[in-house]
């Protein structure tokens, strides 16, 4: 394999995780919320999976890498929905604020995520560190023959399964914004929801929904990364700030999931570009890693130059909205 | 059906608080049929139709529509008995295209069909005569566009009973031509239509009945044809009400504030104020008359600095030195050339005072600069808070009660207090009795006129003729923004205002 | 055929915002929702790990206050909380969203870093110092005003801004740490200045922390001062109410924006020297730890009132530190902390709703 094959692939690989979470995170915001516990709803993901896969290891003799699969993938769903759910009952039934609510989710998930990583061998009585490479082995499966192709194999058809599902998503998620009701209900959420209440639209439910799916995609974003990235281990940390990259790849994919898929293989590229760049010392590469950042500033910034309406954060991102009392 | 009642109010009713706004309306519009609500503003026409649409929810009396008594809660009540209302402040989403707004909220198959949606809206303004592009955005549609949308909106959801209020407060005439001929289709095609409106000569050019309402009151419905511009503005401003408010003569006025040719335009591109020229004397009390809009707000508001003008000149003159070109300052740069203008606006907590704080943090805003530069003094604006409310004599806990708790009238006269505290050599006011009781205005009234016998030159903007005539020296009337006439108040009548806010009087200096 | 239907559309709950909510009242809502906070992290703690939540109780509070060597490092973190949440108050007054403050910090800690490090025996020690401390305000400040110029300008949304400035500001210091490295290879700075103690504050009246305390609790009354009495603090609470009213009144509002966040990133960058001169001594990404974030809903919670901060730190600071003693204790990891921080959290945001609104339970009429 070149050099270039290698770099997509691995940009590929730092890419799918922050477009999960972007994903995630323009169906929740686009429904008006800005929810800044994205990172936390990663890491609720990605430690729920593994756990979900680890337990039932442990629990059979000879463990199905499918079932793995699935009890990692529903446990991933769940425990993101379950931040998203945490999220919603704060900002939407209680009224509070939206960026303290999402920090605080943020900083309960890592700490999930960080206390189970550590400690769930412990606790179930094992030593030493998790590991469920059984069902590591089924989210690592190429596509059988396509993957054979040379180069064009390699680039396109080298990944697991979670990879091509990141991608599904933008592209069912972009058909569902721009071309279902339901969809326009949401941006019309999003936007202006006193508009969306007196057209009859229940904006209570489409905030709730949207977060909590959100939520719930996030969610996968962790998933992917013990299981594919990691290959079923646990590194405190290890996530990184992938959790707001993801957040940083919503704006610069100005709210639209489809942009959000070469965004994320931007981002990545990005993430990864100084170790393809000869004669770097180690300092300017730290440099490098804050392309991404730099990019999103700039892209920020532009667009409110620019001005132009369908470009900007959805108008009533952060708001609450209750019908005026009369 | 034709002739069969659309809908039909009996004896509804609906008071807010201690205000009635409507009281026991008997009213009925017809299948086929353009009626015109009538009446100034204040009148109760809006609170009227929206309880209609489901916005509010009457106290007592009964809806029927077409022969059927009906309870209306929500505007979700309203969508299935075909009733339709486009407010003045539309409700559409900005970065959706016509026919997503037109569409949105509307059940049907997953999968939205916008080009089968845009086919059928270019239909229904192939029936009617209007002119809409279904996938235009709105944020790029004029006023009038966006009002298109609006009645697409509702006619696509079915409706054959469209309210609108004041539709043509925001047009320009030859939108407006449009807009009547659209209506008429409508009618014609056997839809049921009203309109709020103040403005007579559209009632006349338009609508087939008229109901007046007055004062929350309703006063009678009569055939368009049979009624005449003095007619209806006899039914609309109602019979003169002697009020028992004190009118000082002015004492030696002289020359405050000239006003040359003052033009403006607002953020949409619409002429505001049209070469708008008059003076103010100080000793005086100017009022400003005209329905709703006409430009009341951004003729204080450009002597104020707070509005740019297009053209014109504004001219101060001090009590004792040379004259002053105030035309290019900002409020900020007036009042640091020590020109003492008080301005009380209309919206009194969302731009004269701030809700969340209290009285003391409310007076020290036009105080904190002096002094210092550190530490900002609260003891002046403290004694000031204290004494206002003794001299006013201001119901509240205590000056560190957050204004936005009191009542409407304290929160007047803590504004109006705090504006005449700076002693001003001119005063401007802006509906200044608006939601106050009665004691309260005649509060209000009182220290006018004391700023009057100052020597201050006030400038009034009100909304009740009645208190007008009997509390000015001089009537400014506006209507679209010129101005139609400067009338005598102790000598000119209630009809010749009210004819002048309808553009249709003759003379008046202009 | 009436189809008057009364009462079918009542809502069974009917939510009003509370006219004004006593003080005792409130603080009851608190304390009941931190009460039922501990009640379920104590059924997780017996669910997850099977141990007794009064013992892990005891624990916790053991290892925040338990000896005065851990009462001291309770007290340093919680002064480093505290001034980062000091810092953030005015920005948020305006109704600025500062997320920034992490990137301000680091910001600041890595311009006081670079001051010691190559100026540490050029310069005698009072200048020293001032060189630091202005460095560390500037490039806060710089870090701060950024956002805002844009914010001003253009109306360029802050919250996002701000956040972005973090990360950059955080791969800068990746960046000075490799170049700073010491001793090669370990990729850290290790501790600067370890020999002469060049540019470390000293001990005062014999405490270690004794100028944190003293600084920062000068700035907390500082600032409680400057935002209630001053005339900037008035127009930024004007400012903060309505951007309308303040136009009216003839407030400059883009430059009460940028001197604020010229002011919170300041103190922040300040944070940052006091991190490294008064505690660390060294620098490195993770220095500021998430105080940026977590300052936030300490500013948050304490109605950016800067006193009750001090107690909202302490309780924070309070939970992280007992965490990790019941961690070793228990053989357990350290971010359960995190966890129990984020249930409480959870409830004490939750908790606000009623005291701003009542909530009443409808009885259904029946029409006679």
């Amino acid at each position: 394999m070149g050099v270039i094959t290698v770099f997509i692939q691995k940009a590929i690989g730092q890419g799918v995780c922050i477009l999960f979470g972007a994903n995630g995170e323009i169906l929740t915001e686009k429904s008006g919320n800005l929810n800044l516990g994205v990172p936390g709803m990663m890491y609720m993901g990605g430690i729920a999976g593994l756990a979900a896969a680890f337990m039932y290891e442990r629990a059979v003799a000879v463990p199905n890498a499918f079932v793995g699969f699935f009890l990692a993938l529903l446990a991933a769903l769940a425990a993101g929905a379950l931040g998203g759910l945490i999220y919603s009952v704060l900002t939407i039934t209680l009224r509070a604020n939206q960026n303290v609510s999402g920090l605080a989710l943020t900083t309960f998930g890592m700490g999930l995520g960080n206390f189970f990583g550590g400690s769930l061998a412990k606790l179930s009585g094992g030593v030493g560190q998790i590991s469920t490479a059984a069902t590591a082995s089924a989210f690592r499966i190429r596509l059988p023959l396509l993957s054979d192709i040379p180069i064009l194999g390699d680039v396109l058809f080298s990944y697991g399964i979670l990879t091509y599902l990141a991608v599904a998503v933008s592209i069912v998620m972009s058909w569902y914004l721009n071309r279902t009701r339901q969809g326009l209900c949401l941006r019309a959420v999003g936007e202006s929801p006193a508009t969306a209440d007196a057209a009859g639209i229940n904006v209570q439910m489409y905030k709730y929904l949207a977060t909590v799916i959100g939520g719930a995609i996030a969610g996968l974003g962790g998933l992917y990364f013990v299981m594919e990235y990691s290959g079923g281990t646990w590194t405190n940390n290890g996530f990184g700030d992938r959790g707001w990259l993801a957040v940083a790849l919503v704006i610069f994919a100005r709210w639209r999931p489809l942009n959000a898929i070469w965004g994320s293989l931007l981002f990545g590229a990005l993430y990864i570009l100084y170790l393809y760049i000869p004669g770097l010392g180690r300092a300017t590469q730290e440099i490098f890693k804050m392309l991404p950042y730099v990019v999103t500033i700039i892209v920020l910034i532009l667009t409110s130059l620019r001005k132009k309406k369908e470009d900007q954060p959805p108008e009533s991102l952060g708001l609450h909205y209750f019908r005026e009392e009369r | 059906m034709k002739d069969a009642n659309a809908i039909e109010l009996r004896n509804i009713s609906k008071r807010f608080g201690k205000v009635i706004a409507n009281d026991r309306i008997n009213l009925s519009v017809r299948d086929g049929e353009i009626l015109a609500i009538l009446g100034e503003n204040g009148s109760g026409k809006t609170t009227l139709m929206n309880m209609i649409s489901g916005i509010y929810y009457p106290d007592e009396g009964q809806i029927f529509v077409h022969g059927e008594e009906v309870t209306i809660r929500s505007p979700k009540d309203a969508f299935p008995l075909g009733i339709g209302m486009i407010h003045q402040h539309f409700k559409l989403v900005d970065v959706l295209t016509a026919a997503e707004n037109i569409v949105l909220g509307l059940s049907g198959p997953t999968k939205l069909d916008i080009t089968a949606v845009a086919t059928r809206i270019s239909k229904l303004a192939h029936k009617y005569g209007f002119d809409i592009d279904p996938f235009k955005k709105i944020y790029e549609m004029s006023v009038s566009e966006k009002q298109t949308v609006e009645i697409v909106k509702m006619l696509y959801r079915g409706a054959n009973i469209l309210i609108l209020d004041e539709p043509t407060a925001v047009l320009t005439p030859q939108e407006t031509d449009a807009l009547f001929a659209v209506l008429r289709n409508m009618r014609d095609a056997g839809n049921a239509i009203i309109i709020i409106t103040h403005k007579l000569n559209e009632v006349l050019a338009l609508s087939d009945r008229v109901a007046v309402l007055h004062k929350g009151r309703y006063i009678g419905t009569v055939e368009t044809k049979e009624a005449t511009v003095e007619s209806l503005t006899e039914m609309m401003v109602g019979k003169k009400v002697t009020l028992d408010i004190e009118r000082p003569d002015p004492v030696n006025p002289e020359l405050r504030l000239k006003v040359k040719d003052i033009t403006c335009v607002n953020k949409e591109g619409v002429i505001t104020l049209n070469h708008a020229s008059f003076t103010a004397n100080g000793g005086e009390i100017l009022g400003i008359a005209g329905v709703a809009g006409s430009g009341q707000k951004e003729l204080l508001e450009s002597i104020a600095g707070l509005t740019p003008k297009e053209s014109g000149e504004i001219e101060y003159y001090p009590p004792d030195t040379e004259m002053m070109d105030i035309t290019k300052l900002s409020a900020v740069e007036i009042s640091r050339l020590g020109i003492k203008l008080s301005f009380v606006p209309e919206d009194r907590l969302g731009m004269g005072l701030v809700g969340a704080m209290d009285m003391v943090d409310n007076m020290m805003i036009r105080s904190y600069k002096k002094g210092g530069f550190f530490w900002a003094d609260r003891r002046a604006p403290k004694t000031l808070a204290e004494h206002i409310i003794g001299t006013l004599e201001i119901v509240t806990p205590g000056v560190s009660t957050p204004v936005g708790k009191l009542s409407g009238g304290n929160v007047q006269k803590v504004l109006v207090g705090r504006e005449i505290a700076s002693a001003p050599t001119v005063l401007m006011v802006a509906y200044p009795v608006r939601g106050l009781d009665i004691n309260s205005a005649y509060t209000i009234y009182t220290l006018l006129n004391v700023q009057k016998m100052r020597g201050v030159a006030v400038l009034c903007v009100g909304e009740d003729l009645d208190v007008l005539l009997a509390l000015c020296d001089r009537i400014l009337v506006l209507c679209d923004g010129k101005v139609t006439g400067i009338v005598d108040a102790r000598t000119t009548t209630k009809e010749e205002v009210g004819l002048l806010m309808t553009h249709t009087g003759k003379g008046g200096a202009h | 055929m009436a189809k008057n239907i009364h009462g079918m559309h009542e809502p069974l709950v009917h939510i009003s915002k509370r006219e004004d909510c006593g003080f005792l009242r409130a603080c009851g809502v608190r304390l009941a929702a931190i009460a039922l906070a501990l009640v379920v992290c104590g059924g997780v703690i017996i669910a997850l790990t099977g141990l007794n939540p009064v013992e892990v109780y005891a624990g916790v509070i053991d290892g925040a206050v338990g000896s005065s060597r851990r009462l001291w490092v309770t007290i340093r973190d919680t002064l480093s909380l505290l001034l980062v949440a000091v810092a953030l108050t005015p920005a948020f007054k305006m109704r600025f969203w500062n997320v920034g403050g992490e990137g301000q910090v680091l910001i600041g800690a890595t311009a006081t870093a670079a001051v010691m490090i190559n100026f540490a025996d050029k310069l005698p020690t009072p200048v020293l110092f001032l060189a630091m401390i202005g460095a560390a305000v500037l490039s806060g400040m710089v870090w701060g005003v950024i956002p805002a110029l844009f914010k001003a300008g253009w109306n360029t949304n802050e919250t996002l801004f701000t956040l972005m400035m973090n990360y950059v500001a955080t791969q800068f210091v990746a960046f000075c740490v490799v170049y700073w490295e010491n001793p090669a290879g370990s990729n850290s700075v290790g501790i600067i200045n370890a020999s002469g103690k060049a540019g470390w504050l000293p001990s005062l009246f014999e405490l270690t922390y004794g100028w944190n305390l003293v600084i920062i609790v000068a700035l907390t009354a500082f600032m409680y001062v400057y935002l209630r009495y001053s005339k900037q603090g008035y127009e930024i609470a004007y400012v903060g109410q309505s951007v309308n009213t303040a136009r009216y009144a003839g407030i400059n509002v883009k430059t009460v924006i940028i001197r604020t966040m010229a002011i919170s990133g300041a103190l922040c960058g300040l944070t940052g020297f006091v991190l490294v001169s008064g505690s660390g001594h060294t620098i490195s990404t993770t220095l500021a730890g998430g105080r940026g974030f977590t300052a936030i809903i300490v500013a948050w919670l304490s109605k950016l009132n800067t006193f009750t901060m001090m107690l909202v730190s302490f309780m924070l600071v309070f939970m992280e530190k007992g965490a990790i003693q019941i961690a070793s204790q228990f053989s357990l990891n350290e971010n359960a902390s995190e966890i129990i921080t984020g249930i409480i959290l959870f409830f004490v945001l939750g908790c606000e709703f009623f005291i701003n609104y009542k909530v009443e339970f409808r009885h259904r009429h029946r029409e006679g």
